[in-house]
């Protein structure tokens, strides 16, 4: 290599105008593929004619804004992580304009100090924002009293929290793709619905029995099921969900078919009800009657509800069972070559995220005051699933702030409904390729070797892929 | 008997269509062993770019069935397997080595993206095609139930053999074949001997998908109307197909594509047609727990 500046810069500039070309090369493919990808789907449309029939008519506006849109983020993508990447050149130009003094900033004091703030930060921040969280949430019925809307939807969120967490335990914990898991929140809601109706069983004590009755489901599914590989699992446990559903809908005589259950009782305040009279929660306790009293007992119940499910999950981490749930997780392999009973420990995270599900369904029930088959469809479980995929499978934190993020942002754009699917489908393929352990947070085993001093073990991936 | 005839040749029209979609699933199990859990939907997407390249060709003038037919069949098979290729570009090519779940929960985002996707493009209606094809052969010509052979049954049959043979001859005769073959086997192996695996993936689902677009052209003319959400119940028969028939076997995709549209049909001709989807997917569950190697597949040897 020419110590000779010119030659040099020559020799750079020419890189960089090849790496110009190799990107624009990149962006016309893509833009290429775009258009036949988008050719007939965007760039027609179908719609009912005047006679019935099907009439097409052209939209190649948003055709051409697409493929420039997917030819401009090609360049860029190319132009700065691709292969032939200019960051190296800028990087060089820019490190030579850095005075050699600060080139060895990282061994200063001051870098030393900076780093152990960050680690101490790292290590703090869960806790910190956890309890923040909690006090705020624990706050939001006072500060929000007069505000229905606010307090519906912190109700909605704090539904999605419970689940999200009670699936975590299937997913995050033991590492089976659960993908019919809406199945024990219908169990749950349809349970507790046809006992309150049929029994005349309160809340308090129809509860329990819904998630006694989920997690026996749950079992009933898992016994057989649970020998299988796990992509095969995530599969059956699909088919079991949309059972479920099909049974709801055409077994009307007791599931009240497509219309569901309606008049479903509301819970009342440990025996006493939410009504203006002398017997009401408002009269016992010398309070002006108002509608509002309800949503806020049920708002902490729903938030007594998921901080139950929280707590069990982090007990149940620190036991045994816990622990064979995540070595299952990392290989199951090695778990049955050192005696784990597979079966029966994957049998009791299926259960106990069932369990979680139904009492969930059960609070569903009780609070919308009726239910029908279209709210446990897939898209619940794929919601469901997304939560927790999104908050990191396993990380408690994680997954209340994505189920915050996601019910909460779906209500941020209302008016783009449409494409929340969209959005929450890109985040999922996203995700799973740029942060596959979560983008809130991560959750590494609670206990795991030291690495070993040679250096990592290479691990032999590509015959690993089969039996994976 | 009349009816019994007339349901056998119903349940092998509909077999034909999900062993269509199953071998998609089988190839790509068989050589990367993942759920390819978008392939319903791209069977969805391949009936939608029929529909609309079918409505353009009479736009332009173009009436004549069998050649408009022939090149909607071009175009489709085309574009559907372009999605196929970047479907698996995008999403799963990136995951190769990343841990176990990973390209499950990608291919079902990926099939939320599809599905949703349509949807936003083409409108959440279903869309109706009037019948292109008609007319058929009266076999049994009794006065209870005449038993009759539609021209679209055959058509479908018949175009599924084909493609099925040419498909198999392409495995058993071809360099692709070959190659396809020796990946599933050992990739590993097979990268070492110099065979291209990732053009060999590729490929995989790029016929994969021209093979579910053929199945979703023969869905609109069976059924005549389409929506954006067929991908996904058709998606899961075809892959209890696909279990049944042996995972990773081409003969057993046929086969239990075959076996699981009669059982739908006859499920739905003498029990109840509301419950014809909990019979499939009962089936999947059963076939899993008891013969989880399916009829034709080999056992699966688990490797540390």
């Amino acid at each position: 290599m020419s110590r000779d500046p010119s030659v040099q810069k020559q020799l750079s500039s020419r890189a960089f105008f090849s790496a110009l070309g190799l990107a624009l090369k990149d962006a016309a493919l893509a833009a290429l593929v775009a258009l036949g990808l988008f050719s007939l789907l965007i760039g027609i449309r179908t719609d009912q004619g005047p006679t019935g029939g099907l009439i097409i008519y052209t939209r190649f506006d948003s055709l051409a804004a697409l493929v420039i849109a997917v030819f401009g983020g090609a360049f860029l993508r190319s132009l700065f992580f691709g292969e032939a990447s200019i960051v190296p050149f800028c990087s060089r130009q820019f490190a030579s304009l850095v005075p050699p003094r600060l080139a060895g900033w990282q061994q200063s004091a001051v870098a030393v100090w900076i780093k152990r703030i960050v680690q101490f930060i790292r290590q703090w921040i869960g806790l910190v924002v956890g309890t923040a969280l909690l006090a705020f949430t624990f706050a939001v019925p006072v500060i929000f009293y007069d505000n229905r809307y606010i307090l519906d939807l912190g109700i909605l969120m704090l539904t999605y929290v419970m689940l999200g967490w009670g699936l975590n335990i299937v997913v995050g914990l033991a590492g089976l793709l659960d993908l019919g898991y809406v199945a024990f929140y219908a169990v749950g809601a349809y349970s507790y619905a046809l006992l309150a109706q049929n029994f005349g069983i309160s809340f308090w004590i129809g509860l329990p029995l819904a998630g006694i009755l989920a997690s026996f489901w749950g079992m009933l599914l898992g016994f057989p099921v649970l020998r299988l590989r796990g992509d095969y699992l995530a599969i059956v446990t699909l088919a079991f969900g949309e059972i479920i559903r099909l049974i709801l809908i055409n077994w009307r005589s007791v599931t009240g078919g497509p219309n569901g259950i309606l008049s479903i009782p509301r819970p009342s305040f440990f025996g006493i009800p939410f009504v203006d009279s002398d017997r009401g929660f408002a009269a016992t306790f010398g309070l002006e009657f108002s509608p509002t009293h309800r949503v806020v007992f049920l708002f902490y119940v729903i938030l007594t509800m998921a901080l139950l499910t929280n707590w069990v999950t982090l007990r149940l981490r620190r036991l045994p069972i816990g622990r064979a749930w995540e070595a299952l997780r990392e290989d199951e392999i090695a778990c049955r070559s050192l005696g784990i009973n597979t079966t029966n420990t994957k049998l009791t995270a299926f259960a106990m995220g069932a369990m979680f599900g139904g009492f969930a369904g059960a609070f569903f029930a009780t609070k919308q005051g009726s239910i029908s088959p279209e709210s446990f469809n897939f898209g619940e479980s794929a919601l469901v699933l997304a939560i927790v995929v999104l908050g990191g499978m396993g990380s408690q934190l994680g997954v209340a702030i994505a189920a915050f993020a996601m019910i909460g942002g779906f209500e941020l754009f209302r008016g783009f409904e449409q494409y929340r699917m969209l959005v929450f489908g890109i985040a999922m393929v996203g995700i799973m390729i740029w942060r596959p352990r979560g983008l809130v947070s991560t959750r590494a085993p609670t206990l795991a070797l030291a690495p070993s001093k040679a250096g990592p073990v290479p691990t032999n991936r590509i015959g690993n892929e089969r039996n994976a | 008997m009349e009816y019994f005839v007339q349901q056998l040749i119903n349940g092998v029209t509909l077999g034909s269509i999900y062993g269509l979609i199953a071998i998609g699933y089988t190839m790509v199990y068989g050589i990367i062993g993942m759920i390819n859990f978008a392939h319903g939907d791209i069977f969805m997407v391949g009936a939608f770019i029929a529909l609309i390249a079918f409505l353009t060709l009479v736009t332009i003038g173009l009436t004549a069935v069998p050649v408009a037919l022939f090149i909607v069949l071009l175009i489709a098979m085309g574009l559907t397997a372009l999605y196929g290729w970047t479907v698996e570009r995008l999403a799963y090519r990136p995951l190769r080595h990343s841990f176990r779940l990973a390209p499950l929960i990608s291919a079902i985002g990926m099939s939320i993206i599809l599905q949703n996707y349509v949807q936003i493009a083409q409108g959440a209606r279903v869309k109706p095609l009037p019948p292109l094809i008609e007319g058929g052969h009266v076999l049994i010509d009794s006065e209870a139930f005449p038993v009759e052979l539609s021209n679209v049954q055959i058509i479908v049959v018949l175009t599924t053999f084909a493609l099925m043979a040419t498909f198999s001859w392409i495995v058993a005769k071809t360099r692709l074949g070959r190659d396809m073959r020796a990946c599933e086997q050992d990739l590993k192996m097979a990268s070492l001997l110099g065979v291209n695996i990732d053009r060999t993936i590729s490929l995989t689902f790029v016929i994969g998908a021209a093979l579910a677009s053929v199945a979703g052209i023969m869905y609109l003319l069976y059924y005549g109307v389409i929506d954006f959400y067929i991908g996904f119940v058709a998606g899961v028969k075809a892959f209890t197909a696909a279990v049944l028939g042996g995972i990773g076997s081409l003969p057993g995709a046929m086969l239990g594509g075959l076996l699981i549209g009669l059982i739908e049909t006859f499920w739905s001709a003498y029990f109840s047609i509301e419950y014809k989807d909990v019979a499939a997917f009962s089936i999947l569950i059963v076939v899993l727990i008891f013969l989880p190697t399916g009829i034709l597949g080999r056992p699966e040897v688990e490797k540390v």
